[in-house]
This record gives structure tokens, sequence and C-alpha cells, in this order.
């Protein structure tokens, strides 16, 4: 089953030579050559040669990972290409590291209909650089009232269902998409939030909101609809996925369910696993998303959560805005960041270099992890199979700025800042799709 | 001189405040005179952008400007470009042409004076924006408080009493209060109390049990929508009355009332102390006017001593 598709490239001939490959997958954790013939691994050792014809890309002091795989992206297209369109997301992505990319629903049209979702399958074929799938609405316009035709569209390659950026309204829709969704084998993406609790927010609620005044978003808002719906889908045995978790109150929901043996997995962001409201006094409209940054608390708990496989992966909720939509004040502005290209500088930087986390840890978190949620073999550095794989400069320098980036948009919480370790080359289904090493 | 802005009383260190108190002080008696005018700032722009209703603070800010000889000019958001849709940036970017000195904004949205400084040259000075801060009239309470009740304010027990969810004066009050000193305590229903506020380092009460440690009791207007279905802070305007709202009858002989206007009569004041001289409610719109001339004056010349006021007036 097609689920994921891109433009065609020439395969790459390589020779990465004396990098650090990591591969939880497998086992290796050592200064390697690898060496890649006509898109794929032929081998993994210590001095390989090149042949005629191939590139040799000297990784000396640099990490060799397996490609990483983002299951929460907003590609905006149809209809908002002004923002970022699959050509651009897709670069983004690439110049992330990433070899898979998954985009949401909530495009103008929605994504509710199998025509619709073959049209952009065709339109990456043409303009992607990785290769990208697509998630389909759970409820027709994203309107929480009818279901889509989940069959239909299962068979022609959605990777799940999701009405990401508003919740499921009640536990009745709930249910019944967590029922029919069977029909497609896939699962259920759920944003998970109390609109009654959520009416009017602007940021986490707690004492910077206190201080800064602005209507706060309490972690209850996400916790019930998590709790709400992991009971719906452990009474219906269904699959569930759990988008954007920020709250500590819900990853003691989920481990509850988890060790009562509900059938759920978790992602977390980078911006949640780095910052925290506390950053939201500065007023930049770019530290504004949903959910809200969250307390110190809860970051701790999430890091912790990801350390331990209680948060199965990494997903960037990667969400441009036209800048003229986020150069407005703060309570004004939409909520999202972008985060493709920044996500493992900052998680490499704040979580490994401090030690909350180990590299392999963080590699299985953004790699295999979500590779398996989504249905795709997870990314490896052995001989025998594709290369999927990305090349990073732990010690590189670099600001984030409109230049910088390959994102149409640049609602960055970094924006303007220096961040530390930039993919330099990313091989995605075998074919280079981003370099900056020249 | 990079430009200085007034955004948050954060923005201000305590000797600039007690400089700010001090500058306001020595405009005093130009309030006084017959001509009541100094040639200060002339030649100099202030734009006032009021994008949200204000009679006080518009006023004070337009007259202080004048009695400063410095050229000023008034927008509101009806009947300017905001109506047609222009983004403040572009509204900053046009105003910007006129190189104003000082841009004065008073706006409905935190984070909207961050988005006009960003776009222009001048300073700016907020003049209130969302529930955010409202810096000049914590100052100008500060100044009404000093000329009133001693120039010492350290030790003062202050009860900020009403809506402090809403109110973007409690948020600057605490702050400055506690700059100088004094100690705040937080008394609001419940509903109207925002979570994680003792982080201030305030003290928080949902009664007025304690009413009588208080030095000044500063009360907050309470809006009528505050009890709209939806909305469903308080159950009606009368109970708040009953239970929060203050009269000469839970008033103790020493103890003075302040509010940044304008007042609910009967709601969360009494007219018995509204009408009662003894309460700094005129005072605080008197400070007004000294204090933003400060203010302007202090944002043009700077912070520093050797720029005191005395010289040039």
């Amino acid at each position: 089953m097609e689920r994921t598709w891109c433009k065609p490239l020439p395969a790459a001939e390589l020779l990465i030579k004396g990098g650090r490959v990591v591969d939880p997958e497998s086992g290796v954790d050592a200064v390697q050559d690898v060496l890649v013939k006509k898109g794929k691994i032929v081998e993994v050792g210590k001095d390989l040669k090149a042949g005629k014809n191939t590139r040799v890309v000297d990784a000396a002091g640099m990490l060799v990972l397996p490609g990483f795989v983002d299951l929460h992206a907003h590609f905006r297209t149809p209809g908002r290409e002004d923002e970022e369109d699959l050509a651009t997301a897709s670069a983004a992505a690439a110049a992330g590291g990433y070899v898979a990319a998954f985009g949401m629903a909530n495009t103008e049209p929605v994504m509710d209909n199998a025509s619709l979702l073959k049209g952009m399958a065709r339109q990456a074929e043409a303009d992607a650089l990785i290769p990208v799938g697509f998630f389909a609405a759970v409820t027709k316009g994203l309107e929480g009232q009818e279901l889509t035709e989940m069959g239909e569209l299962g068979a022609a390659g959605a990777v799940a269902f999701s009405d990401d950026g508003m919740p499921l309204p009640t536990a009745a829709i709930t249910r019944r998409a967590l029922q029919y969704v069977k029909v497609s084998k896939r699962f259920i993406a759920v944003h998970a939030q109390d609109a009654s609790l959520f009416k009017g927010g602007q940021m986490h609620e707690g004492p910077a909101s206190a201080r800064l005044g602005l209507t706060g978003i309490p972690d209850l808002c996400e916790s019930l609809d998590v709790s709400r719906t992991l009971d719906i889908a452990a009474y219906e045995d269904a699959e569930l996925h759990v988008c954007h978790v920020s709250t500590e109150k819900s990853l003691e929901a989920i481990a509850r369910a988890k060790e009562a043996g509900v059938r759920v997995t978790v992602e977390a962001t980078p911006h949640h696993l780095t910052l925290t409201d506390e950053c939201v006094a500065s007023l930049d409209p770019n530290l504004k998303m949903n959910p809200p940054l969250r307390a110190e608390s809860d970051r701790k708990a999430l890091v912790e959560a990801l350390r331990s496989g209680l948060v199965d992966c990494v997903a960037t909720d990667h969400a441009p805005h036209a800048s003229e939509e986020k150069d407005v004040p703060y309570e004004e502005a939409p909520f999202g960041c972008i985060g493709l290209e920044t996500a493992f500088s900052v998680l490499h930087k704040e979580l490994v270099e401090s030690r909350d986390l180990d590299l392999g840890t963080l590699v299985t978190r953004m790699s295999a992890a979500p590779a398996r949620i989504a249905g795709l073999d997870a990314p490896a550095i052995a001989a025998g199979v594709t290369a999927d794989l990305c090349v990073v400069d732990p010690a590189a320098v670099w600001t984030v700025s409109p230049e910088t980036l390959q994102s149409r948009s640049w609602n960055s919480p970094w924006l303007g800042q220096e961040l530390t370790g930039k993919v330099r080359l990313t091989v995605a289904t075998g074919r280079v799709a981003w370099d900056d090493l020249a | 001189m990079p430009k200085r802005d007034l955004i948050s009383i954060e923005d201000l260190s305590r000797a600039d405040v007690e400089l700010l108190l001090d500058t306001a002080e020595s405009f005093l008696p130009v309030l006084e005179r017959d001509i009541k005018k100094v040639p200060t700032l002339r030649g100099r722009t202030i734009i006032n952008l009021f994008w949200e209703a204000s009679t006080r603070t518009s006023s004070s800010f337009d007259l202080a400007a004048k009695r400063l000889s410095a050229d000023t000019l008034a927008l509101k958001a009806s009947g300017s470009a905001v109506e047609k849709g222009e983004t403040l940036k572009d509204t900053a970017i046009t105003l910007s042409a006129y190189s104003p000195d000082i841009i004065v904004m008073r706006h409905p949205s935190a984070g909207a004076c961050q988005t006009l400084s960003a776009n222009t040259e001048a300073s700016v000075i907020n003049a209130g924006d969302g529930k955010h801060q409202h810096p000049t009239q914590c100052l100008l309470d500060l100044f009404s408080m000093r000329q009133n009740l001693g120039r010492d304010l350290d030790g003062l027990k202050v009860f900020i009493i009403g809506d402090i969810l809403h109110s973007r004066v409690a948020r600057s009050d605490i702050m400055g209060f506690q700059m100088l000193g004094m100690e705040v305590t937080l008394v609001a229903p419940p509903t109207l109390m925002p979570r994680g506020i003792e982080e201030m380092g305030v003290k928080v009460e949902y009664d007025l049990a304690n009413l009588k440690d208080a030095d000044v009791i500063y009360l907050l207007r309470i809006q009528k929508e505050r009890i709209k279905a939806g909305a469903a802070y308080l159950p009606s305007l009368r109970e708040y009355s009953q239970l929060w709202g203050i009269s000469q009858a839970r008033l103790g002989p020493k103890q003075r009332v302040m509010h940044p206007g304008p007042i609910n009569r009967g709601v969360e004041i009494a007219s018995d102390i509204a009408d009662d001289d003894e309460n700094l409610i005129a005072h605080q719109v008197f400070s007004g006017l000294a204090v933003r001339m400060a203010i302007l004056y202090r944002t043009i010349v700077g912070y520093s001593d050797g720029a005191a006021s005395g010289e040039v007036l």
C-alpha cells in the first residue's frame, strides 16, 4: 500500500566517510563509512573505497543518523500556498533531516475525500523532495458531525485520520470515529482539547498568564479530553494516536491507559519539550501555539516520558503562517509555529547535550518510532536497505532567519536566534534531498 | 541615545520610578501658574493612538504634551484607516513618516506595544494594552500616594479589590507598589482571581475579613459584562456589592480609598465614599497630568539626573 509519494530524483551514489553512525535499530554507535550505490546502502564499515562516479562525503566529526519521520506537519496546500506548499514543505523537511513527513487534513478545502487525496498524491509526485503522505479528516469539513469515507480514503493511501486543529466535539462522534476507523485498518489521531475550557485562551494558565494578563488555557483543557478519548478507545478497543501532548496530567492518563493495554501512541513537539510558558513574557507571536507552551514541570514530565517511551515519538506540528498573520499583536495572532528545520538542532542541544536524553533514544523517537506508527519501514543504516539517512554537524552554529529557512514561512520560536547543530545532508528513499555540504 | 519604551512597569528600575515621581513633583508649580506651559519639548512630536475608549488617560496625555509645548496628534480607531483594515504594523510605518518622538498607545490586545515598537523609531508609551499593563496609571497612583501619605511608602499595606483577572491596572500596580516596598493583598471573587497570581508575592483573599489591615484600599471597576450568560463570573452586581463593595461602614478612620476610574457607584464603591473628600480618586486624576508630563519629558531627555527637570523649566 502506497502511503507516501515524492518526485523521482536520481539515485544517490555516495561514500559517507568517517562519521559517527548512530542507529539504535542496527545496534550501531561507531565511526563508520557508509557506501550508497543506486540509492541503497551496500556496505557499512571501516575504510570503504569509493568507486568511479561516487561522491565522497567527509563526515569526520559529524553524526550519520537514520532519517527522521514527521507524523504531524501542516503543508498548507491546497489553499494557502502563500504560506507553504509541497515543494517548500518537503524542502524544509529535508533540511531538517526528515525522510518522510505527513500533512494534516485542515487544508482549504479540507482533505476529506479520496479524489482530493489522489490529486495531492499526484502533486507530491511532481513537487515533493522527500516522500510525503496525508492524513484525511475524521469528519467532513472538520465540522465534527459526519464521518468521512474512511474506507475509500484508507484505500487511497491516507496514513490515518485526524481533525487536527479542531477537537472532536462530542464523546458520541469520537466513539463513532473510533468504531468506524477499523474499516480502514488505520487509526484516529486526536487533537485533545475541551472547547469550553479553551474558549478565548491565549497561553497556558498559570503564574505567567496571571502576570501577563492573558486568558489562560488550563492543563485540564487537554487532559480532560485525553482521558475521555482514552476511555472511549479502551471501550471500543480502537487504535488511537494522541497529537502534541503537552501536560503532565495527560501523560498520567496515558500511562494508566497504556498499562491497561489501550492501543495508544503519543507524540510530543520539540517546542513543548524545550520551551515553557515563561518564554511568552516577550509577547512574541511566534511563541503562540496550540497547545500552548506549558509549565516547566510539564516540560520535564514530557522529557522523561520521551526518554521512557511513554511518549512514542517526536512530531513537529510544523504550522506555517504568513508574516502578515503573525506580525500583529500577540493576542491577535493565529496559533502555530514552524518546526521541521529546527527540530533536531533544538532537541540535540537542549536534551542530549544536557544529558537528559541519550542520542540513540532521540534518534529512535524521531525515526523508527514514528515510521512504525505510520506503517513505514523504519529507516536504518545497514547494508541492503534503501538509504534514508541524514548527516548532521553537531557543532555547526547557524541563525534561524527567512534566508536560512527553506520553509516559505518563518514563524519559528527560534527566529533570529543562533542554533547549534545543522543537518548537512539528507538522503531520502535513496535520493539526495538536501545538500548543505558545498 | 537608544530609544526608550515604557511598555511595562518592569521596564523601570526603582531609581527610574523615583526619578519620574520627583520630576512630576517639579512640574507641579507649572500647573499652578496662570500660563501653564513650558517650552521644554518645543518642536517635538507626540502622537496619541487610542484604539480603545479612554477619558482620563487620553486627555491627560494630550494635555501633558501641550503643557510641554510638544506638537500633538490624536488618532482614534473609529474614523481612521483601522476601520479599513490597516494593520497596526502599517499604521506604525505610516505615522513614523512624520518622525514622531513618542507614540502613546492604548490598544485592546496585549503585545500591541511590541508590534508598534518593532515598526517605529519613536519611543512607545503604553497607555493600556489588553489586560496586560497600564504603567502610567501605576506611576500616577504612586504619585498620589506619595503626595498624600508621605514620601516613604515602604511597609504600607495596600488591598486591591475587584476584578483582578481582567485588570491591567492591577498588574502594573502590584509590580509598582511592591517596587516601592508596599505589601499588596488582592481581594476578589474566586472567579475573578487569576490562577497563580500569588507567585507575584501578593496575598490572595476572597473576602474582606482582613480589610482592617489595609492602609490603602484600591478598588477596581466591575463591568456588567462579567454577569452575562456564557461569562458567568458573577451571579449579580447586587451580590458583588454585598460581599466586596466598599462603603463608609466598612472603612476605618485612617484608610484611604483609590480607584482608577471610571467608578460604578453602588457596585464596587458606595456613593458615601465616592463623594467623600478623603478619598484620593480626584487626586489620582490630577496626578495623571504631572506624571504624564514627567514620563514624556524623561522619555525624550533621558532618565539621568544630569538632565534634571529644574534646569529647563
